[in-house]
């Protein structure tokens, strides 16, 4: 197993007719995702890539049996169709678009509530570079050469950053299970701590990498799930710690904002929580190989 | 995008809220006239910028006569005012609101932002209103009123009672003060705000409620479909660096050191920041060409820092993906024939074809140091300040 997709997992790709939804399609055809089909409205019934293309996601799941997506749409239209995505029964559903309004988000968020736990749909991003489970399947943008397949979760909120430990990873001959970027956005779709839950019950993960970075609460609200819930060891670097902080208007922003939020007390929380910091990003890969050493 | 007070008392005034009756002037002649048409004999000149604290930076003036209300605007307009929220360099005044004067009973605090952790918008309100209030959050955390505000449904007739009841407010002005917190309230979720705030709100000696200074953010992501709140825009509030960049599409914040970076992916930004700290150094700014580095970017991104004279060594870090390191490399070297850059240059390429990527920079005679990994490359960064 892996988590949220695997060889068999069938992917379809909305805004699938459009430039970047092609693309990319054909980038995850490549490495061996099982891309099914895709949903471009008003284009239904044709064909594109040599897969039928429909109207509706609903459509789309009814006649391919699919239970992943990939949205390539506007921002402006994202939350419509994270939405359609998650009314259809698909299950994993990852968003890359990068823009969409935080009002948006939590719209979304509110109308996944009527789904029970079982039914959910797990909706990854905005803002990220998606999935993947190397060796088997990727929904998402990155370049699946430099994951080399393996037994360590990855958990980061930025894209390129992720790339970089992937990297570190496979030059110390460590591979990866399935990599997860939740993406930079203030409001995401999963945070940290679903996705650590996810890694935890996963038999073919041992250890689980987590890239953080300045602001919010989620890196602090993960380490503490490790804490209470977790056998297997977290590594986390947090990324910021020397970024000043930001212009500021008015207060209240300072007053919501709890101890916690800054890099510095990341780092210190976590450390509580029993996670291992990798102190600086070049050490990223090293401290995961020190931590399974110590296994 | 932040706006100025005028602009979010005129919105909120939409919405329900009383504000006090004022005007926006851009010479002394008009402040005149402005406070002539207003009436009475007491009037406060408020200069117009992107910050909070302006009382402090004597960015507000009482007066009791028009001709005072002439010369205060006459003071104000053109200058630069400095706050504890402005930066060092301040920020200039265009723009000032002559308002009538208000009789302050009690002044207050109403705050609305996004909770990240509830994922709802959080009202806070204190009945300290003024400049203390940070302060007051700190030391004395029990007294501020929290309200988690379910988006799905908005904000209900007992919740805003309830942080009425909570400020202390006599029980015939509460269901004046639940108006004014509906309204605050509408105004954010209806207009894809980040952040509303009065401070203070007061209640004066007629009984009113009145917003007496207000503060607006709004979302970036969602001016698309806020045409209204797009045209509000100041960019002479805006650091000028920050505007070229926002305007191709970069995302750049301008910083006090002297090595100044290009990077694709805001973490990676970051964590470039933090080894360029490491090995000693202060970066010049963050500067994030997004994931896919195009050469388009690349290009505005050295055009961009070349214009900043603090930079005395430039720091290129791209971890190429789809987009892969030779066509990086090529954007790169399509820049330096464009662009002269006369400080010291380091590359660090990573990713798809790194190989084919580090050797069209060396065939392409650009002079520049090649650095490997990311502490290589922020070690070689540091160590080029020196020469």
């Amino acid at each position: 197993m892996s988590v949220l997709i695997d060889k068999s997992s069938k992917i379809l790709i909305q805004g699938f007719t459009g430039k970047m939804g092609t693309f990319h399609a054909e980038e995850m055809i490549k490495y061996g995702s099982n891309v099914v089909g895709g949903v471009t409205p008003g284009k239904g019934g044709s064909k594109h890539l040599n897969l039928p293309v429909f109207n509706t996601v609903k459509e789309a799941v009814e006649t391919t049996g699919a239970s992943a997506s990939i949205l390539f749409v506007p921002p402006a239209f994202a939350a419509d169709s994270a939405m359609e995505a998650a009314d259809a029964g698909i299950k994993t559903c990852v968003a890359i678009v990068d823009g969409i309004p935080s009002h948006d988000m939590i719209r979304i968020k509110r109308y996944m509530r009527r789904y029970s736990r079982v039914q959910k749909m797990t909706l990854i991003g905005p803002n990220c570079a998606g999935v993947i489970s190397p060796g088997k399947a990727m929904l998402g943008i990155m370049p699946g050469h430099i994951y080399k397949e393996g037994k360590v979760g990855i958990i980061g909120r930025s894209g390129t950053l992720g790339y970089e430990a992937a990297q570190q990873m496979k030059n110390l001959g460590i591979g990866i299970s399935t990599s997860v970027g939740i993406g930079g956005d203030p409001i995401n779709g999963s945070s940290f701590k679903d996705i650590l839950e996810k890694f935890e019950e996963d038999n073919e993960t041992d250890a689980v990498l987590m890239i953080g970075e300045i602001g919010g609460p989620q890196e602090v609200a993960a380490g503490k799930f490790a804490k209470e819930n977790m056998k297997k060891p977290v590594i986390a670097y947090i990324a910021g710690l020397t970024a000043p902080k930001g212009r500021v208007m008015g207060h209240a922003g300072a007053i919501v904002s709890a101890y916690g939020e800054s890099a510095v007390e990341k780092v210190e929380l976590l450390k509580e929580c029993g996670v291992t910091i990798s102190k600086n990003p070049s050490v990223m890969g090293e401290t995961v190989k020190s931590v399974l050493e110590k296994k | 995008m932040d706006i100025h007070e005028y602009q979010a008392k005129k919105i909120l005034a939409g919405f329900g809220v009383t504000v006090p009756r004022g005007g926006i002037v851009y010479s002394p002649e008009n402040a005149e006239n402005k406070a002539r048409e207003l009436g009475g004999s007491k009037w406060v000149v408020k200069a117009q910028i992107h910050s909070g604290a302006r009382g402090k930076a004597g960015g507000i003036i009482v007066c009791n006569s028009e001709l005072e209300v002439a010369q205060a605007t006459d003071k104000l307009l053109g200058k630069k005012l400095v706050t504890n929220q402005t930066g060092p360099e301040g920020k200039i005044v265009n723009r000032v609101y002559i308002e009538e004067a208000t009789d302050i009973k009690k002044e207050l605090y109403l705050g609305l932002v996004f909770d990240r952790s509830s994922e709802s918008i959080m009202v806070v309100a204190s009945t300290e209103g003024g400049m203390s209030v940070e302060e007051i959050s700190k030391q004395r955390p029990e007294t501020i009123i929290r309200s988690k505000i379910e988006v799905a449904v908005g904000m209900q007739q007992f919740q805003a009672r309830e942080i009425a009841f909570g400020l202390g407010i006599e029980p015939k002005l509460i269901s004046r003060m639940a108006e004014a917190i509906t309204g605050c309230y509408r105004a954010f979720s209806e207009l894809d705000a980040t952040m509303v705030e009065v401070n203070p709100l007061v209640i004066s000696n007629q009984e009113q409620i009145l917003a007496l200074d207000c503060k607006m953010s709004f979302d970036n992501n969602a001016l698309f479909r806020r045409n209204q709140i797009s045209e509000l825009r100041d960019k002479s509030q805006e650091n000028a660096s920050e505007v070229y960049a926002s305007d191709r599409g970069l995302n750049y914040v301008s910083l006090d050191g002297n090595i100044g970076n290009i990077i694709n992916g805001a973490g990676l930004a970051m964590a470039s920041m933090d080894m360029i700290k490491l090995a000693g150094g202060e970066p010049a700014n963050f500067l994030d060409v997004g994931g896919g580095a195009t050469p388009e970017k690349i290009v505005k991104a050295f055009k961009l820092i070349s214009m900043d004279k603090k930079v005395k060594v430039i720091l290129v870090n791209i971890f190429a993906g789809i987009n892969r390191c030779d066509w990086v490399a090529e954007g790169i070297v399509q820049a330096l024939q464009k662009i002269e850059i006369k400080v010291p240059l380091v590359i660090r390429l990573a990713g798809t074809n790194v190989e084919k990527g580090n050797q069209i920079l060396k065939e392409s005679k650009i002079n520049y140091i090649e650095a490997n990994t990311l502490e290589d490359a922020a070690n070689k960064a540091v160590k080029a300040l020196g020469k």
